[in-house]
């Protein structure tokens, strides 16, 4: 295996066609704050953050809108100034058009900043309060999983990574807003990754950039040059070289093991746009309220990237971005091989969107599904090395188990086996609904679970209240009976008549 | 405004598409065979495009036939795959190309309902339809599938006119054991039989002749060795094809015949004439890689081949059949299962067995 | 000759040996599939199966005389287990799972009659006489035993709304 690689290069993924230009060359917009903001309590991995806010109450921008909540969870902050008006439920951005809990914000249109408390000098902290800086900006990571930052730069500190890699590689097509910001901030980004170096403890950096992005390997080099521990790393352009495990692979040689994480190869990945939002937060005191979205597709006016407000109608994006052209065949969140499609534009943004495209058919190329002839191009282009086919044949009859045998959890959803399918089958598809399926069975598992445990706990209390019953009458028994006897003891005669 | 477009369903990513398609693999195959198939239509004249035709049109009725009666969707479309006409097209390569009509009807029977739609159709079979066509064709009917001519050019004097063409593949007409001749295996598998040494019995003037220009008795895809190895090489260059199949399938033929033929050349043919001979071409890069029946990694397909090419070798030398291809791609066919059990591609961050990896002690640098 | 008895003997005698190692180091216990089955089983007692409680079920179960799929609380994910363990093929479009439901109850109908409480078997309502009464979501199972009980039919069976958590990608159609 490692033979063939020398021979052959990386033998995983896919080149789809990047579509990235012109819309990454186009010059960074800012959005202008609409008048309602729709702020979606549920924009990163892990419980629902708790609104800390009534209605009716007046906000600074940067204000904290709502809690953290739970271990793994992110506070939320006013992406502008006003008043919140409701804190109800929304449209989610989200392919199931599903409900999701949101603090409405009615701009005041003043878009003032709260009293900020930046650092002047963030490198003389100590590293487990650049982490609290960092939760309480409510950092998440900005690459798409969205995990909070500030959990994994803590645990990174306690699992002693030396490396730290950051993810570069936007290796989605169309997208191009982490290229933007490379290109436009490379000051504060080298900045954000000296802050997170300093506060994970390792010892080195490495920008891991897709050496399609010239322009931002060039401004990035230019930016680390005074800092010999930021190490900026071309990396082949193939998909999908974001993924975490690839580009560890690629930049450290290093195999991340199936049940584990980057940690136990002593390497942390975040990715460059959460580098700069940690920079604002650590030497601003700016929380995430806004970031750079890359508004593409065929359908949209003006493809280009724009910082956009979090909360914002995907619908007041696509309008500020020259409006559409042309019906779109399909709107996506987030990029084309793993973004979601949306229900319908008035779903708000979140932190997590890097993408906003508009596709028309031609783009799609959704065709009618055929049957599966096996010829393995999906084999090919995994990059984990699984078996696509044989995983969806199971799941096509029910064999959920038989999928996960074949490797079912391994798979990161990465979309390369549909992407060169010839038959059109929608794999990844199938996979989605098996995960869902089997995380559905192991709620009604441990929920059948809880049931015995509580109907175990009703049969004990009946018992035990029949047995204190019981002891209850047999004490009463006992008492009258002593009753009973030391009245006999007072007159015999009762005694006598009760024996008779 | 952007509330109007398709949102009926729940699409699921990727929201991109290659682009490749069953149908535009078909077709370039189909492609790949055409240089091949023309000049064995010269060489062998009117009979042979008949035939030719009559096995590719039975094969896309009795598809549509099955697909009727299993009360199949989107028949048009399905036909329109051209998986059929493919299987069609392979069958009528290895026949003999003045058969009469009803061995490429029945052939096309054997393929498409027996060899594909009875096991679910497309991708479902375990076979090479069109292999088992051309086994059960050889074994049920052993004259006219052996009945080979010499080759008459369309250009040439003697070759039989269009009217005359069509009464030979109707079977109004019989071979006069003057066109008849035997391909170079069979005539070698005679002579070793009646006990002459091959060294002496390939010498003579009337040994068949053997050539890459193909202008010899046999079949249309065993003629033009080098065309089908053009149409080959065409579909490794765009990958519709990958080389480990093809090379196990030349390598499993090659290898041992050299051997043999070394040690014993009077009992063996060399490698070079096992290579061009018989459709070995054809089964290497055109029916070896058949990607329903051949396993699905490379190294599979590599173990595939080479099996392919081994059973050939063995059937040529020491069975009693002078050609073994079709026999031997159908033995490794009913293996493709287990092959594919064996070289499963490794899981990233698992070992081979599928356990995680351990991972590296950690803090060399901390 | 004695060579070759002695040989033989002394063979059967190491392989028998080694045989009976085997059978004691490799020795799968097979517990009696009832109690499994009631393992399995909510343990709820509930009755909708028709079966005198879970233990009864199973009994029925392991027997034959009921179908994999005659526990409604368990829904479809039991209904599966069930019918792996006992090796049974699955004819699951016979299951109508509707997907979970809970009871809850109308608190302009209740009058406080504390018959429901009795009757749930996993004490998920919450009452006193004469006081509204509540159903946890959390302990209710959905048995529905509580519905009948009620003379005021207050307590009604609602479906569990799907939420974006519990949101499951939809199969895709076979081609």
């Amino acid at each position: 295996m490692g033979l063939m690689e020398k021979f052959f290069g990386l033998s995983w993924g896919i080149h789809p066609e990047d579509h990235k230009r012109p819309a990454a060359d186009a010059a960074t917009r800012t959005m202008p704050v609409p008048e309602r903001l729709f702020v979606s309590l549920s924009q990163h991995i892990g419980a629902p953050a708790r609104p800390a806010v009534l209605v009716g109450q007046q906000v600074k921008k940067g204000d904290k809108l709502a809690d953290p909540q739970g271990a793994v969870s992110a506070a939320i902050h006013a992406p502008t100034s006003g008043t919140v008006t409701a804190i109800g439920e929304i449209p989610a951005p989200h392919p199931s058009g599903l409900p999701v809990l949101a603090i409405t914000l009615e701009s005041d249109g003043k878009d003032e900043w709260a009293e900020l408390q930046g650092c002047p000098d963030p490198f003389a902290l100590e590293p487990a309060e650049i982490s609290r800086r960092v939760a309480a900006a409510g950092v998440v990571g900005l690459g798409g999983a969205t995990f909070p930052a500030a959990l994994k730069l803590s645990l990174s500190q306690k699992s002693r990574v030396s490396t730290l890699i950051m993810n570069g590689g936007e290796c989605e097509p169309y997208l191009s807003c982490d290229d933007r910001l490379m290109r436009d901030e490379a000051a504060a980004i080298v900045d954000g990754i000296r802050l997170m170096l300093h506060a994970t403890g390792a010892s080195e950096a490495l920008v891991g950039i897709e050496d399609n992005k010239p322009e931002a390997i060039a401004a990035m080099s230019e930016a680390a040059r005074p800092y010999a521990e930021v190490r900026i790393r071309p990396v082949p352009a193939r998909y999908p070289m974001g993924s975490e495990k690839q580009l560890i692979l690629v930049l450290t040689g290093q195999e991340v093991p199936a049940d584990g994480r980057p940690g136990d190869v002593g390497v942390v990945v975040h990715n460059v746009g959460t580098a700069r939002a940690v920079h604002e937060a650590i030497r601003h005191g700016r929380p995430l309220v806004s970031r750079l979205v890359t508004v593409n597709g065929a359908c949209v006016g003006q493809p280009g990237n724009i910082f956009v407000p979090v909360g914002a109608l995907v619908e007041e994006v696509l309008a500020f971005a020259g409006g559409l052209k042309k019906t779109p065949e399909r709107l996506i969140m987030g990029g084309p091989m793993m973004g979601m499609s949306l229900p319908h534009a008035r779903v708000p943004v979140v932190k997590g969107t890097s993408g906003i495209l508009a596709l028309d058919a031609a783009q799609v190329a959704d065709r009618a599904q055929e049957p599966c002839i096996r010829c393995a191009s999906c084999v090919r282009a995994c990059p984990i090395g699984l078996l696509p086919l044989e995983m969806a044949r199971h799941i096509q009859v029910g064999d959920l188990k038989g999928a996960v045998g074949v490797g079912l959890k391994d798979c990161i959803a990465c979309g390369c086996c549909a992407y060169v399918c010839p038959s059109h089958i929608p794999l990844v598809q199938y996979f989605a609904h098996a995960k869902g399926e089997m995380a559905a069975q192991e709620r009604a598992r441990l929920r059948a679970e809880a049931t015995r445990k509580l109907a175990q706990a009703r049969s004990e209390r009946l018992e035990r209240e029949a047995r204190e019953k019981a002891e209850l009458a047999a004490r009463r028994k006992a008492e009258r009976a002593a009753a009973a006897a030391a009245a006999a003891s007072a007159s015999p005669a009762v005694t006598e008549g009760a024996q008779a | 405004m952007t509330n109007t477009y398709n949102a009926s369903r729940t699409f699921a990513s990727p929201h991109a598409h290659g682009g490749s398609g069953v149908r535009h693999t078909m077709v370039r195959v189909q492609f790949a065979l055409l240089p091949a198939t023309l000049f064995g239509f010269w060489l062998y004249g009117w009979p042979a495009f008949f035939l030719w035709l009559i096995t590719l049109l039975s094969c896309l009725a009795f598809e549509f036939m099955s697909l009727r009666l299993m009360g199949r969707q989107q028949i048009g479309r399905t036909l329109g795959d051209g998986s059929a006409l493919l299987t069609g097209w392979l069958l009528a390569m290895t026949l003999p190309p003045w058969a009469p009509w009803w061995v490429g009807v029945v052939g096309a029977f054997i393929a498409i309902v027996i060899g594909k739609q009875v096991f679910g159709g497309l991708g479902h079979n375990v076979f090479n339809p069109a292999m088992v066509a051309r086994v059960a064709l050889l074994i049920s009917f052993p004259l006219p599938l052996t009945t080979w001519v010499a080759p008459l050019p369309l250009t040439s004097a003697a070759a039989p006119g269009f009217v005359e063409g069509l009464q030979i593949t109707l079977g109004q007409m019989h071979l006069t054991d003057a066109m008849s001749s035997a391909t170079l295996l069979g005539y070698a598998k005679t002579e070793l039989s009646r006990g002459v040494d091959l060294v002496q019995a390939l010498a003579g003037d009337h040994a068949p002749g053997l050539s890459w220009s193909g202008i010899r008795a046999g079949s249309l895809g065993e003629s033009a060795a080098v065309l089908i190895l053009a149409g080959g090489l065409f579909l490794l260059v765009t990958g519709v094809i990958r080389w480990q199949a093809p090379l196990g399938v030349l390598a499993g033929v090659a290898v041992p015949a050299a051997i043999a033929h070394a040690v014993a050349p009077g009992h063996y043919l060399d490698a070079g004439t096992h290579l061009l001979s018989g459709a070995l071409m054809l089964g290497a890069f055109f029916i070896a890689t058949d990607y329903v029946t051949s396993p699905t990694t490379g190294q599979g397909q590599l173990i595939f081949g080479l099996g392919v090419g081994l059973i050939t070798w063995v059937i040529r030398s020491l069975g009693g059949y002078p050609e073994g291809v079709a026999f031997a791609i159908l033995l490794m066919n009913a293996l493709t299962p287990i092959i594919d059990r064996y070289t499963k591609p490794r899981i990233l961050g698992r070992t081979r067995a599928g356990r995680p990896i351990d991972p590296p002690p950690v803090g060399k640098g901390a | 000759m004695l060579a070759a008895i002695l040989s033989l003997t002394i063979l059967g005698a190491l392989l028998g040996l080694a045989l009976g190692i085997a059978s004691r180091l490799l020795h799968v216990e097979t517990p009696p599939v009832q109690a499994e089955l009631e393992a399995m089983l909510p343990g709820t007692n509930c009755g909708q199966c028709g079966f005198p409680g879970c233990s009864g079920a199973a009994a029925a179960l392991a027997e034959g005389s009921a179908p994999p799929t005659c526990c409604p609380p368990g829904g479809k994910a039991l209904a599966a287990a069930i019918a792996e363990k006992l090796g049974l093929s699955l004819d699951l479009s016979s299951l109508t799972d509707e997907g979970p439901k809970l009871a809850t109850i109308a608190e302009d109908l209740c009058i406080g009659c504390c018959r429901c409480l009795k009757s749930c078997p996993t004490d998920a309502i919450l009452g006193a006489p004469k006081q509204i009464h509540n159903i946890l979501k959390e302990a209710c199972t959905g048995c529905a035993a509580c519905v009948d009980h009620c003379p005021t039919e207050a307590v009604v069976m609602q479906p569990v709304p799907v939420t974006l958590q519990h949101w499951v990608m939809p199969k895709p159609l076979a081609a």
